[in-house]
């Protein structure tokens, strides 16, 4: 693993992420309330996961008149959305100086073999993963950060449940291996042998590890951070509750506090109503966004 | 010789890369979310992180007074958003601070994320600064111990130090040496 100074400098920001919420915003009014409410970033975008997947029609990079005025009123980190495989969506986004890129599964994906070369890129990238080769597959192509996907603007926090157990229990499964046995391992989890023995040595991914897709509820934050996620993405769960600021405020508490149930209890009261949720099993194959992405 | 109990404010930020740099350096690093956990440590480091995140949950929680006083009889060091937290006065915005030490900060002053950087400071420390502050002023009780561009980057007032790049982030365990020999 191949620590140079560009990559630490991409890693680096990641950590000072570490115990945050990241919040959606799609104008500049949701970016103030957010930075008010004590999220460490801003995700900009068009539409909130949910209403791309009401509204249906293709999803792209935002307004870049929208992402600009978002960085030149807010004073945290903000990052913006490109389509996966688009690498020129995302040198226009490097261009804006946005501070992170999410290459990501909520937009429609640009290329369906290949992700962005992501090493070629002075701007860090985050990437969702399902499980651990994928999150290995997009560190070898650069991320300095992983989330899970999820299954986003669903309300629904199985799914990211799901992906952050099976990346956990898949790396710990590693540590007990001997040499030869990585060697298969690699090929099984078609990711290079170098990652997965990294992995194998520290037990944990080489890059910050957070969670996204379907937190909507402070409880929702802390489940997802107890079971190994060091930070947390808020889609829809924020703007499509009934008092955003009160909700906003109470999962950036709830991701502080994430092992103490009293300051958990503390964080859940008086929220108003939760964003509407979908059942998953409901959804057909072809609305999952989690399954985008190679 | 018992190991010194030095607290990691955990409320945002990479307080686990300072927890372990702590290790290190051979101290007893305290995760530190409560008046509690305050209450039992010698000395505090306020990592890097967003300080605007901090301010708030520092208030949701009423620590922000608490950490005044505790300040008013132990070290505390603050690493790029904790140094803007321990600053006199904040700009870009101007925001609220504890005013521990008498210098003027200015955040984000090198520009965005793709302005981040790592640099050698004299004595061969290796500098990381991340959306890093600058620091405008420094009162007369202020020591700078390391500059860059002109402005001071590791600074001390007292028992009291800031760092506006990451120790954390290094191998290098002689800056976080230096703030344990205040405790």
């Amino acid at each position: 693993m191949v620590m140079n100074e560009d990559f630490r400098l991409k890693t680096g920001l990641a950590e000072m992420l570490k115990g945050g919420v990241i919040m959606d915003v799609t104008n500049v009014e949701q970016a103030q309330i957010a930075e008010k409410a004590g999220a460490c970033a801003v995700m900009a975008l068009e539409r909130v996961p949910s209403d791309i997947r009401k509204e249906g029609g293709v999803a792209r990079m935002a307004q870049i008149r929208i992402i600009r005025e978002i960085m030149d009123t807010v004073s945290i980190p903000v990052m913006a959305k490109a389509r996966i495989g688009h690498f020129t969506e995302a040198r226009v986004l490097e261009a804006l100086e946005v501070d992170y890129i999410d290459e990501s599964e909520v937009l429609t994906p640009a290329d369906e073999e290949h992700h962005i070369d992501k090493k070629a890129f002075k701007v860090p990238f985050v990437c969702g993963a399902r499980n651990l080769g994928e999150a290995l597959r997009r560190i070898a192509e650069g991320a300095a950060m992983i989330r899970t996907k999820g299954e986003a603007g669903s309300g629904n926090i199985v799914e990211a449940v799901r992906h952050i157990r099976t990346i956990v229990k898949e790396m710990k499964q590693l540590t007990v291996l001997g040499k030869e046995e990585l060697v298969h391992e690699a090929k099984k989890l078609q990711s290079p042998l170098e990652l997965v023995e990294w992995v194998a040595e520290h037990g944990k991914l080489p890059v910050p590890n957070f969670s996204a897709g379907g937190i909507a509820t402070p409880a929702d934050a802390a489940l997802v951070m107890q079971l190994g996620a060091e930070a947390v993405f808020v889609g829809s769960g924020i703007f499509k509750s009934s008092d955003p600021e009160a909700r906003a405020k109470a999962i950036v508490k709830a991701a502080t506090y994430y092992r103490d149930p009293v300051k958990l209890l503390e964080a859940s009261e008086e929220l108003g109503e939760a964003m509407p949720g979908l059942e998953i099993s409901k959804l057909a194959e072809s609305e999952l966004m989690q399954t985008r992405g190679w | 010789m018992a190991k010194k109990k030095v607290g990691v404010l955990a409320l945002q930020g990479d307080f686990e890369a300072h927890r372990k740099a702590l290790e290190r350096a051979g101290a007893e690093p305290v995760e530190v979310r409560t008046q509690a956990d305050l209450d039992s440590v010698d000395g505090l480091i306020i990592p890097g992180g967003e300080s605007t995140s901090m301010l708030k949950l520092l208030h949701i929680e009423n620590l922000f007074e608490p950490l005044r006083q505790f300040a008013g009889q132990k070290p505390v060091f603050g690493t790029c958003a904790g140094a803007i937290l321990l600053a006199r006065e904040v700009s870009n915005p101007a925001q609220e601070s504890l005013g521990l030490m008498d210098i003027a900060v200015e955040r984000n002053a090198y520009g965005r994320q793709l302005d981040s950087r790592i640099v050698k400071l004299d004595g061969d420390v290796e500098a990381v600064f991340i959306r890093a502050p600058i620091i405008r002023s420094a009162g007369p009780d202020v020591k700078v111990l390391a500059s860059y561009n002109g402005t001071p980057v590791w600074a001390e007032q007292g028992r009291h130090m800031v760092a506006t790049f990451h120790p954390e982030l290094t191998a290098d365990n002689r800056v976080h040496e230096a703030f344990l020999r205040k405790i």
